[in-house]
């Protein structure tokens, strides 16, 4: 058998990139085959998003070059590498929520009638036609707002084929996906790999990674650390290459031992900001000792659901228990009084004040107690000596306690949330997206941290978009599909594929996921009774920009 | 009708709708408000091309003030340079005036290339880099209005004068009346308004603009330059700034007075919010501020029959002041209604005050 | 060193501001000469900051007695002491404006509506004072001062409820409710509390409500009331639970909603309070040895002048506090640069647009003129734009 030698479609050679305090990318080289699945393997920092802004023209590279199928190139930016035929979709959805569907895929790339005004009919045609060649139903003239995450990751993916991209970069494109869906997507890529498209699958899951690449290529600080094919290679190998040591990526959670119910939540039902109701009638209980995780894809009510709990936004109807008090509806500062704790999902915009002095933000939610005030005044003495001690206590690194928390590392102003919320007295401890953008090291530090205070008699409710984590440190695992708690199992028991089918349509059934996944308008109405899908926010909030000496100075994993 | 008037109470209402209705056919009522409008939906129309781009503008007052004397000062020195040019009979443009607009023009793209420098390159704070052309506009035209005290003028430009046969038609025939018995800048405003409009949502530009105020980042990834984009806005946006400051000295008045401006380009920002940030919403709001305004000089010139009429005599003579000041304010008390009751919601560009740094960048 | 190193840190950019503004005025000063002077007079600037820097502190570095010029420097006392005082007198209403603007920046709030707060206080100030004209100077002082301060509270309240409620941003809101207030009080005193007899209308004296002068020909409380203000408000926002409350909303108000913080609750009191502060002024204006009265067409810029004194003093009562005097002085020593060098006082105006305009370009500054210190920007103007467009807070 001849072979065909032909040139790799892409070539990067001694990439290298620099930010202030820290080098992204040293060295890199990475080629790849025309047709070709090929997988950027790394965890949250490693390097790959600063790897691919640079072939999408977002950043330049201060040593190395690119060649797209063996001639030299230099990209100046998005519009020529799209113009090369390079797209990218991106890990945080690059997509205008109050746009439509057409809009959103047209921007850019304009189908134009006549120089100045857009032609809306033929690019209507063409999306649709686009749509059904790989197999879904799309209606270009949804707002793009009020679809599904799922569907607003297909609608990513038409961005990048409307341009007839041959090279197409995917960042983290399952991180909110359900399994099925992951399944799904994956279908799409084998086609187009077959068509000739050449494909960059970046990943920090590693089943995923053996599951669809044709080789995949590890990165670690910044460094390519070895290359492989998935038939030589196992989870375990590449955890070791990805982490550079021998890592427990699952930490083992032990036996629970569950007491009293501390945290009762009984047909609570919650609005969202348009006044629709996105959590209908939940019921569920949080029992001393033990934690009950919820699953589920975002934009299915858990945020609102979160917010209630917290004190965050008033519920419609329902009750909420903490210990024995009645805390329906009352603020977050009664709640931390009665001894709820929250760790929210968005760090930046709830957990920290970047522009106050690690010391204030580790006594943020106990500002007013004694002993950090008295009446009306501050006790500066005594904010000082606790963040002495919670810097010790919990491993944060920093160069002083009066430091700006800005500065910190994703990991340590994490950290810094965590020594605060989990050093009061704890009736209930609830954790939003608690290791979201975080390097292995914290990951383990913080799911040690979470199992620690289980075992100490405190009652968790941990949601996460994870369903890794969720499995991995659930006692119970609740699944919330379009506002309802559609199950509730023990996790023993309970099979991944099982969970991940409820996380996608609800139920346990395949019939539904077919419709559900190959027709936009069958998704938008899957909710019965009339009822709205999720609203505007159902994307991923991006984690937060890390700034200061951090893992690899971009702003994406 | 006298009938429906003597009602108690309710009669009362009939007489404010038909003297409304009345004032708005029949009287000059209807093109004077679109004359007053004339500045605030202008302004509008800069507020809306920057605010769209995801620039915050309350300089709009400063720029309205810098346009309005620096075209007056250039049709002042024309007009003193070229004593006997006559005017033409297509509004009565002389040289001057046609030089005062386009240095007017000229100068609202000026100013408004400072406020897009200090927004979108040096990053400012954009409600302060608006509040600093605000500031140093009133000083910088008072300075050189007290040191150069222009005297003379270069007049104004003339009205159209409709046809009988247009202005007669019975029922429509005030509107014909309302937007064609205008100068010419007046005229021009429902035209930049609908073309602004339709731009603004069919074309490329427009789907650009709205994609870089709701999520530049977005824009950016897909291949549009941002920063190219809102510069190009910000500073076409000065363009209509420029105009309504021209109105105001070559149109409006023929001198050129401290302050001038007296708070309309803060009008034009809430009649942007009033229109949700569509030109034609905005043009709706500068005529529903105005026309207050409006109502306020046709009701002393004019003053309603009946009860009404002597309701509002009475309140005249006894509060003479507080009766002329009410309808002054009112206009502004408009305007907080409308931000209270509108802004309910966001629907704001949803970047809007933000500046955009590139990824990557420090 | 430290500490000199921070101080330094603080005040550089300011003072580089200053100085640039000053160099930018010199230049239109020239330019203008022309019109003004008759002829290009590259000199005249020089003639005018001397004016002006003599008429605030006294300080005279020119002698100008025979037409040319030369350096002599000279200060006469008696010439000093009314220059210092008529300083002091410009900067007390300044502090306060300034404090109303500081204060709200802290939470995030831009108060444009100084001139409508001061407005507003002056007329309570001015009533109340006429109603308890006949009592003991103490009492009547006092009251008439609180009157100042809740007026312009009350003035700061609306638009803070507003704004808490229905997000209407405090921008638009407060420039509409300047105009209001003038409209509003002109009304008023025309028809309804003007007293018969002086040739233009006004409101009745305020009697032994005016502010006793303890120094220089009008020298009075008002100034002591005026800076006492900047210890408190330096007290109330860096030591206190308050304080750190209102920092917070200002940094992030998700956070402080999240920490058990009420976003609306300290929207409001923030804005009242600094509604208190521009009463405040407009209180110890009013009620000064000059005035005693409300005269209808009162009117005057010193909400403005706040803002900039806000942002020169970086948020920071004790920088407001500089910052003020040095306005103050500038506005003090006006009136002689005008009869001097016959340069329009306006120009002070403008000037002080222009050390606003080269504090918003601060980052260019540091960059152009390689300034090395940190920055110390006030952090919370991101909030004031960036709360622009949104709704209501909760």
């Amino acid at each position: 058998m001849t072979q065909i030698v032909t040139a790799p479609a892409l070539e990067m050679r001694g990439i290298t990139k620099r930010y202030p305090g820290v080098v992204a990318n040293d060295g890199i080289d990475l080629e790849v085959r025309p047709g070709e699945i090929h997988a950027l393997l790394g965890e949250n920092g490693a390097g790959k998003s600063t790897l691919m802004n640079i072939l999408y023209g977002l950043a330049t590279p201060d040593e190395g070059e690119i060649a797209l199928d063996g001639n030299p190139v230099q990209i100046s930016g998005p519009s020529d590498a799209i113009a090369r035929g390079i797209s990218m979709v991106h890990q945080h959805f690059m997509l205008i929520p109050v746009l439509s569907v057409a809009d959103n895929i047209l921007l850019g790339e304009e189908t134009m009638a006549n120089p100045i005004f857009l032609d809306r009919n033929e690019a209507h045609r063409r999306i649709v036609e686009l749509g059904k060649r790989f197999g879904f139903e799309i209606d270009p003239e949804v707002k793009v707002g009020s679809l599904s995450v799922g569907w607003q990751q297909r609608v990513e993916i038409l961005k990048a084929l409307y341009r007839e991209a041959r090279i197409l970069v995917l960042d983290e494109p399952t991180a909110v996906l359900t399994p099925q869906e992951t399944k799904e997507i994956f279908e799409v890529l084998r086609r187009l790999a077959a068509e000739g498209h050449s494909i960059i699958f970046i990943s920090h899951k590693l089943y995923e990674v053996l599951e669809i690449a044709d080789r995949i290529t590890v990165i670690r600080r910044g460094k390519v650390v070895g290359q492989r094919v998935p038939s030589e290679t196992d989870e375990d190998d590449l955890a070791a290459l990805m982490v550079g040591r021998n890592v427990q990526l699952i930490v083992d959670r032990g036996e629970s031992h569950p007491a009293e119910p501390r945290l009762v939540v009984t047909d609570l039902r919650v609005n969202d900001d348009r006044g629709h109701e996105v959590v209908k009638g939940v019921s569920f209980e949080v029992r001393a000792g033990e934690i009950l995780g919820l699953a589920g894809v975002a934009g299915n009510g858990q945020e609102e659901l979160v917010e209630a709990l917290t004190g965050l936004r008033k519920p419609i109807s329902g009750t909420v228990e903490l210990g024995d008090r009645n805390v329906t509806g009352t603020g977050p500062r009664d709640l931390q009084k009665a001894g709820m704790s929250f760790v929210p999902g968005d760090r930046h915009r709830f957990g920290l004040i970047l522009t106050f002095p690690l010391e204030d933000n580790l006594v943020l939610t106990q500002y007013d107690e004694a002993p950090y005030s008295r009446g009306f005044l501050r006790n500066d003495a005594a904010i000082h000596a606790r963040a002495k001690e919670a810097i010790a206590e919990f491993d944060i690194r920093t160069p002083s306690a009066t430091v700006n928390a800005g500065t910190l590392s994703g990991g340590n102003q994490q950290k810094t949330v965590v020594a605060r919320e989990f050093s009061r007295k704890l009736t209930a401890l609830v954790l939003d997206q608690p290791t979201r953008g975080l390097d292995v090291g914290s990951i383990e530090f913080i799911h040690k941290q979470v199992i620690a205070k289980r075992d100490q008699g405190a009652a968790v409710l941990l949601v996460s978009a994870e369903l890794d984590e969720v499995m991995e440190l659930s006692d119970r695992v609740g699944v919330m599909y379009r506002g309802e708690l559609v199950a509730l199992l023990d996790a023993p028991t309970a099979e991944r594929e099982e969970v991940g089918l409820l996380m996608a349509t609800g139920r346990r059934d395949q019939a539904a996921l077919a419709e559900a996944t190959t027709s936009m308008t069958a998704d938008l109405h899957l909710a019965e009774g009339g009822a709205e899908p999720p609203t505007t926010r159902t994307h991923v909030p991006p984690p937060p920009p890390q700034a200061g000496n951090d893992d690899d100075g971009s702003t994406s994993s | 009708m006298d009938l429906l008037y003597q009602i108690p109470v309710l009669g009362f209402l009939f007489q404010i709708v038909g003297y409304l209705i009345d004032a708005v056919v029949n009287t000059n009522l209807a093109p004077q408000t679109l004359a007053l409008a004339t500045p605030i939906a202008l302004g509008a129309m800069c507020g809306v091309m920057n605010e769209r781009s995801g620039v915050v503008n309350i300089g709009i007052e400063g720029m309205m003030l810098t346009a309005a004397f620096v075209g007056f000062m250039a049709a002042v020195i024309v007009d003193d340079a070229m004593p006997d040019a006559q005017p033409s009979a297509f509004f009565g443009f002389t040289p001057a005036l046609l030089v005062g607009v386009l240095a007017a023009i000229g100068a609202g793209m000026l100013v408004s290339a400072l406020h897009a420098w200090m927004s979108i390159s040096v990053r400012a704070d954009q409600i302060i880099s608006g509040t600093v052309i605000n500031i140093i506009a009133l000083g910088l035209t008072s300075y050189l209005n007290r040191t150069i005290q222009p005297s003379g003028s270069a007049g104004t430009f003339d009205s159209f004068d409709p046809p009988e046969a247009l202005v007669d038609l019975p029922i429509v025939g005030w509107i014909f009346n309302m937007f064609l018995s205008q100068g010419p800048i007046t005229m021009s405003v429902i035209v930049i308004v609908i073309i602004l409009q339709v731009l603004l949502f069919r074309s490329r530009w427009g789907l650009r603009t709205r994609a870089v105020g709701e999520h530049p980042r977005a824009a950016d990834t897909v291949g549009v330059n941002v920063f190219a984009l809102r510069y190009r806005n910000v500073i076409l946006g000065g363009i209509f700034a420029g105009l309504a400051g021209a109105w105001l000295t070559l149109e409006f008045n023929a001198s050129f007075q401290n302050g001038m401006t007296a708070n309309r380009g803060f009008i034009a920002l809430a009649a942007v919010i009033f229109g949700r940030w569509t030109p034609i919403g905005a043009f709706g709001g500068a005529l529903l501020f105005m026309f207050s305004e409006a109502l306020g000089v046709a009701i002393r010139s004019n003053p309603p029959p009946g009860d009404l009429g002597v309701w509002l005599s009475g309140i005249q003579a006894s509060y003479p002041s507080i009766y002329n000041n009410s309808f002054s304010a009112l206009p502004y008390i408009l305007t907080i209604i409308v931000l209270a009751g509108v802004v309910g919601r966001s629907i704001a560009p949803a970047a809007v005050g933000q500046p955009y740094v590139k990824e990557g960048a420090h | 060193m430290k500490l000199a190193r921070r101080i330094y840190a603080l005040s550089i950019i300011p003072i580089i501001s200053v100085l640039l503004a000053l160099l930018v005025g010199a230049i239109l000063i020239i330019l203008t000469s022309p019109v003004s002077q008759g002829e290009l007079d590259l000199l005249l600037p020089i003639k005018a900051y001397e004016a002006l820097l003599e008429g605030a502190t006294g300080i005279s570095f020119l002698d100008t007695d025979d037409g040319t010029l030369a350096f002599a420097f000279s200060i006469d006392p008696d010439r000093a002491a009314r220059a210092l005082t008529s300083t002091l007198v410009a900067a007390g209403p300044l502090v306060l404006t300034g404090l109303a603007v500081g204060v709200g920046f802290k939470a995030g709030l831009f108060n444009i509506g100084g001139t409508g707060q001061v407005l507003v206080g002056g007329i309570f100030a001015a009533l109340a004072g006429a109603a308890v004209a006949e009592q003991p100077v103490p009492v009547a002082v006092t009251i008439a001062v609180l009157a100042g301060a809740f007026g312009g509270a009350l003035y700061g309240f609306i638009p803070g409820a507003l704004k808490a409620f229905t997000g209407a941003h405090e921008v638009v809101v407060t420039i509409m409710l300047n105009s209001l207030a003038a409209f509003v009080i002109i009304g008023l005193v025309n028809d309804i509390f003007k007293i018969t007899g002086p040739t233009f209308a006004r409101t009745a004296d305020v009697g032994n409500a005016v502010l006793p002068v303890l120094f220089g020909r009008d020298g009075n409380v008002g100034i002591l009331i005026a800076f006492a203000m900047v210890p408190i408000a330096y007290f109330l926002i860096y030591r206190t639970t308050l304080g750190f409350e209102i920092r917070t909303v200002g940094a992030n108000p998700s956070a402080a909603r999240y920490a058990g913080m009420s976003p609306r609750r300290l929207i409001i009191l923030t804005l009242s309070m600094c509604g208190l502060f521009a009463g405040l002024a407009g209180a110890i204006i009013i009620l000064g040895p000059s005035l005693g009265y409300y005269p209808a067409v009162f009117g005057t810029t010193i909400g403005f002048a706040g803002i900039t004194v806000a942002l020169l003093g970086r948020s920071h009562p004790v920088g407001i506090a500089f910052a003020a005097l040095l306005l103050g002085g500038m506005n003090a020593g006006a009136p002689a640069m005008q009869i001097v060098a016959d340069i329009q006082r306006e120009i002070i105006d403008v000037i002080q647009g222009l050390i606003l305009l080269f504090l918003a370009m601060e980052v260019v500054i540091r960059r152009v003129l390689r300034v090395r210190a940190e920055s110390i920007a006030p952090e919370e103007l991101q909030t004031v734009s960036a709360s622009y467009g949104q709704g209501s807070t909760t």
